[in-house]
This record gives structure tokens, sequence and C-alpha cells, in this order.
């Protein structure tokens, strides 16, 4: 999805505008004529500056005839079509499941369904996916939780824990 | 024992050559595989690379990223996709030698003049880095002010055609580093009361973010056809290669000199150093209508620019702390986590771990031609891997990797919105690498300012009346306007 560049200037006009406002309110060094404000103030100016050209120049775009980035919205191929909308939004949300899931559920069950899922939907054959997905799982958690020794949870399976 | 001879006992320890060649098969694979990138590599191997001491850590950071450049060569030139974006400048060139049945040609003269540009830019590393650091034991916040400046400022207008995004993409970047407690305060800033912000947003997740969990949205729309492997046999890369080379030194070396200073700038890599070098290539060429219809002659001198690049970004690196690509932005925060801290100091009090920087560079381009050699025989059965299973098993990799660093949900969180930032951004014309880089440097730069202004205490001149300190304020200022000042005189010229 492209937006047209006033979009994007006026986004960040708006977060410069948010966070120049945000910094007043850090505490003053006494003392000092610099304290915590001052670097980020400076940022978002910056940002708010670049927000307003940003906006200049997707305002001279649309103007220009037969443009290309004429619209406000342009939506790549793939928004067409269901499947890679699909893909996208599993793609983000498996992600969404681990972070909400993992400490529940435990690394096996989260990675093995994380995995399955985007085996699914990246057209992996039928047959292998469930099988490759725990094979998979368990060799990374073989390497991080007993080479690394990272403390990946256990959740449901806490009880058969090897 | 001294400073050289410990360097190469810390190298040739039969650990450190493991994790050298177990690096090397490692980063040839990632490089070969079109839509993994090399900083995807080393992003990825951080997590892996927090498991050992400081000098594999390294190791294996110099040797996959080496192989990674030169290995995206190979599906160029066999299907014409490049490998790594290092590859894209030559790709078409390459696939078409290898319609005139001259693939074997096109990979010997990638292999053979990546390792000579690779080994050119270890022997400017080697010569300048030290020298630099000594003259930089003298620089003041002042000068360190202006120095990171200047390299955000070449970072922005190196890495985009359009400096105005790129500019966006930097201050992104450096309000990002505002987060948390290390300012001059130590006032907690917009941690909106999460007590995980409070020590700022996690580095590895967010650059595992950026360059791999981006590249697998990308995977995930990408529409296009799987491309076709070409099913011609390859015979000896290595014939012709001495030809190549008494044929075209001058080429060879103005793709490494090139190469090297492109990568020592910050935040422009590998991939501009190929693309510029290709360009130059063509300009000052005998026979620039040769070029496109699958002539060598750009190949070497591009392909000796890309890996001379990424020894030349170590330089501003190891001496002044200032990434010179995206690469040595992420090497930049493992030195700090093996206490390995870069700077001048880096080079007087441990010099034996800056030697052994060197000779891990000198082996890596050494070990890359049997490696490489070996990898391009056996480049159909990784160009067969499925990309449908290695994507999804990559991304977990990340997840896991980017939770190992601090053991927290959190940062598995930060990862992923980094990702998908990156890729609406780089989607919308925003290029990622300035961002990144104000990311690194944005402590450092309002360190050095803050101190700065403190020091002066009210007086702005004091920025500029420092020898140094006023040469560098006088570069930054002038690439900042100097295009806007001759656009304007050739107006005036024009009118």
């Amino acid at each position: 999805m492209k937006l047209n560049d006033a979009v994007w200037g006026a986004l960040l006009l708006l977060l410069g505008a948010v966070v120049l406002v945000h910094v007043q309110s850090f505490p003053k060094i006494p003392g000092q004529q610099v304290g915590p404000a001052l670097f980020p103030g400076i940022v978002a100016a910056g940002l708010a500056v670049c927000g307003g050209l940003l906006v200049l120049k997707g305002l001279a775009a649309r103007r220009a005839v037969g443009n290309a980035d004429a619209g406000w919205v342009v939506f790549a191929p793939w928004v067409r079509e269901r499947h890679y909308v699909l893909a996208f939004l599993l793609t983000i949300g498996v992600n969404v499941f681990y972070i909400l899931a993992v400490n529940r559920l435990g690394f096996i069950l989260v990675g093995t369904i994380y995995l399955a899922v985007l085996f699914w939907i990246f057209g992996v054959a039928r047959k292998w996916i469930v099988p490759a997905a725990i094979v998979v799982t368990l060799g990374i958690h073989y390497a991080f939780y007993k080479l690394l020794k990272v403390p990946l949870p256990w959740g449901v399976l806490q009880g058969v824990a090897w | 024992m001294g400073a050289w001879e410990q360097a190469f006992v810390l190298v040739f320890q039969p650990y450190n050559i493991m994790v050298m060649v177990a690096a090397s098969l490692y980063g040839l694979f990632v490089g070969a595989i079109p839509g993994l990138t090399a900083t995807m590599a080393t992003a990825l191997l951080v997590p892996v690379t927090f498991f050992m001491p400081p000098i594999p850590a390294i190791a294996a950071i110099v040797t996959a990223t080496a192989m990674a450049i030169f290995s995206g060569d190979i599906p160029g030139c066999l299907m014409r996709m490049p490998g790594t974006p290092a590859s894209a400048a030559y790709t078409d060139e390459a696939y078409a030698m290898t319609r005139k049945g001259q693939a074997e040609l096109a990979l010997g003269a990638g292999l053979v003049f990546s390792a000579i540009g690779g080994l050119f830019g270890t022997l400017v590393l080697v010569v300048a880095a030290p020298s630099l650091a000594e003259f930089a034991l003298k620089f003041s916040s002042f000068e360190y002010f202006w120095l990171v400046l200047l390299g955000l400022t070449c970072a922005v207008f190196m890495t985009s055609d359009r400096p105005l995004k790129g500019f966006v993409s930097l201050l992104i970047g450096l309000l990002i580093a505002c987060v948390g407690l290390s300012n001059p305060a130590a006032f907690p800033r917009f941690t909106f009361g999460n007590t995980e912000m409070m020590g700022g947003l996690g580095m590895i997740p967010l650059m595992i973010g950026m360059f791999a969990v981006s590249e697998i949205i990308r995977y995930a729309v990408d529409t296009n056809p799987p491309l076709r492997i070409t099913d011609k046999p390859l015979g000896n890369v290595f014939a012709g290669m001495w030809g190549l080379a008494t044929k075209y030194p001058k080429q060879i070396l103005r793709g490494s000199v090139l190469g090297t200073l492109v990568g020592a700038l910050p935040g422009a890599g590998a991939d501009i150093a190929s693309w510029m070098s290709y360009a130059v290539s063509k300009k000052f060429s005998k026979e620039p209508e040769k070029f496109g219809t699958g002539h060598v002659e750009g190949i070497v001198e591009s392909g000796a620019a890309n890996n001379s690049a990424l020894a030349g970004a170590w330089i501003p690196a190891l001496v002044f702390g200032i990434p010179g690509d995206s690469i040595t932005a992420i090497v930049i925060g493992v030195l700090y986590m093996k206490n390995m801290n870069p700077g001048p100091s880096l080079f007087t009090n441990n010099p034996e771990n800056i030697y052994a920087v060197y000779l891990l560079f000198i082996i890596a381009n050494l070990i890359m031609i049997p490696l490489g050699w070996w990898c391009i025989k056996v480049s159909k059965q990784i160009l067969k891997v499925p990309r449908n299973v290695l994507m999804p098993v990559i991304m977990l990799f990340c997840v896991v990797g980017s939770f190992a660093i601090n053991n927290t949900a959190f940062d598995v969180t930060v990862m992923l919105i980094a990702g998908v930032a990156a890729y609406v951004l780089e989607e919308n014309g925003f290029p990622v690498a300035p961002a990144i880089l104000g990311v690194v440097l944005g402590g450092m730069l309002e360190e050095n300012f803050v101190s700065s202004v403190i020091k002066a205490d009210g007086g702005f001149l004091a920025f500029f009346t420092r020898p140094v300190a006023g040469t560098l304020a006088a570069l930054t200022l002038a690439v900042w306007f100097l295009p806007l000042f001759l656009r304007r005189l050739r107006a005036l010229a024009g009118a």
C-alpha cells in the first residue's frame, strides 16, 4: 500500500507536534540550559519540517497530470488477491499469536502451530506440513534450549519437560 | 608474548577455525538464496554469537558476510535474480553471459575478484585504521559531534535518491534512540510507564525485524512466478582468470579503491559500491557498447568493489564507532556486548583484538576461493531448496533469536513492529539504512552534543574554533548545502 507523500507528511507533522508538546513536560536540570528535552525536541522539530515539505511535494505530485503517484492511496497488486492478503495477515498474525500464547502454551506447541500455519499458506505439500513443523520446532528448541541455554517457556508441557 | 603472537593464537584456535568454516557455509547458503541478504545473515547470527567469546563472534560475522556477498552472484548468473542487493548491479550482465554459454567465466570472475577486492579492502583497513585511531585520540566532544553528524549526513545523501525521505528515516531512528533512561538527566523518555522500555529498545530485535522479518513479509506478498534455473552444465570456473587479471588490472584496482571508500562512508555499503563501480567501469571502458550484452569487464570491477566495501566499512566502525554500512551497524552492537567498545582506545588497550580482526579478514577472503568453488559446484542443489519451507523456519528463528538476547517476549514485539514498519516504509520509498544509523548513533550524537553545549557555555562559536572540529563542520555543511547551491547556480546560468 502506497500512501501519497502528503499523507505521510501530515502524519509526520502530527508526530513531530505531539513529541514537541510531550517533551515540554520533561524536567529541567537546575543551572543548565540543556536538559533531556532538548535533543528529542530538535528531532521532533526536524520531523515536523520534513513533514511539511512532504505535504507540499505530495500536493504538487497530485496536481501534475498523468502522474502515477497522483492518488491518495495506491494499492500494490497483491492487495487484490485473497491468497496474498491472507498470507500477509497470517505472517504477522502468527507472531502476535506467539507473543500472546508462548508463556501459557509453551514454545513447542506454539512453535509447531506457528510453522504449520505458515507452511500451509506458503503451499508446502499437505502431508509434510505437520511432520515438518514438529521436527523443525524440536530442532530449534534443542539448539536454543539445550545448547545455548535460552529459557524457552514450557507452558502446559512443564510436566514432561526434558 | 607480543600482540601479533596473541592475535595468531586467538585466531588459530580449533574452536575459532570451526566457527569460521561453519559461518562460511552459512554465509554462502544465505547469500545464494534470493531474498536473504548479507545484512540479514548478520542479524540472524547475533543471537548465536551472543554465546561465543569475542573473537569467534567477530569471526563468524566477518566470514559469513564475505561469503554471502560473493555467493549473491550465483543466482544472479543462473536465474537472473540477485542473491543479495550487492549483486544487483551486474545481474543482467552475468545472466547475459550465461546465455552466451559463459556462466563459468562470470562466476569465476565474481569469485576470484571478490577475494582480491576483499583483500585490498583489508589492506586499507590494516594501514588506515591505526593511524586514524592515533589521530582520533585527540578528539573531544566537538569533533565527535561533527563526525557523527557528518556520518549521518552521508548516510542520508548516499542511500537515497530522495534525500528528504532519507532524512525522515534518519530522524525516526534518532527518535527511537531517545527511548529510555540513557540521557543527560537519566529521565525516562517515551517509556509510557513501561519498565521494559527503560533500558531503551533493544538494538538486536530492531535489526532482526528491519532486515529479516521485513524480507519475509515481502516474500509472503510476492506475486512473481518462481524463477527457472538455467540447465546448462558449468565448466571450470578458474579457467581464464589469469587472463582477466592481466587484461583488467586497472579495473580491479579502481573497483577495489572505490569500493573501500564507499564502504568507509557511513551508511553506504556493498550494494551502492557495486552500482557505482559498474557505472564507472562502463564510463571509462574502451568498449562501453559491449556492456549489457554479456561482457565481463563490469563484473570484474564491481565484483571487486562490493567485497572491498565490506572491509572498508569496518574502518569508521572500529575507530570511531560509526558504522560504514548496515552490517557494521550490527557489528557495533556486538562489539559493545563483548566489551570491545569501538573507539581509538581499542587500538591502544587491546591491540591483539584488532590484529585478530585483520587476520580474520585475510583468512575469510582466502578460504573464500576453495569454498566458493565448491559452492558453485553444488549451487543448483542450493537453489532448489524450497523457499516456502525456508522462510517460515527463518522467521521462527528470528523470534527465538530476539527472545534470546534478554529472555523477554517484549523483544519479540519490538522485532515484529520493526519488521512491519520497515516493510511499510520501504514500500513507500523511505530507505531503511538511515533509520538504523540513527538508532545506533543517536545516543552518541546526543551525548557529544550536550557535553559540547555545556562546555561552550552558550557560545556556539566553540563548535567551530578547534581546527579539526571546524574542518568537519565545514564538510558537513558543504554536504548539506552544496547540492542546493549548485542547483541555484545552474538555474542562474541557464537563465
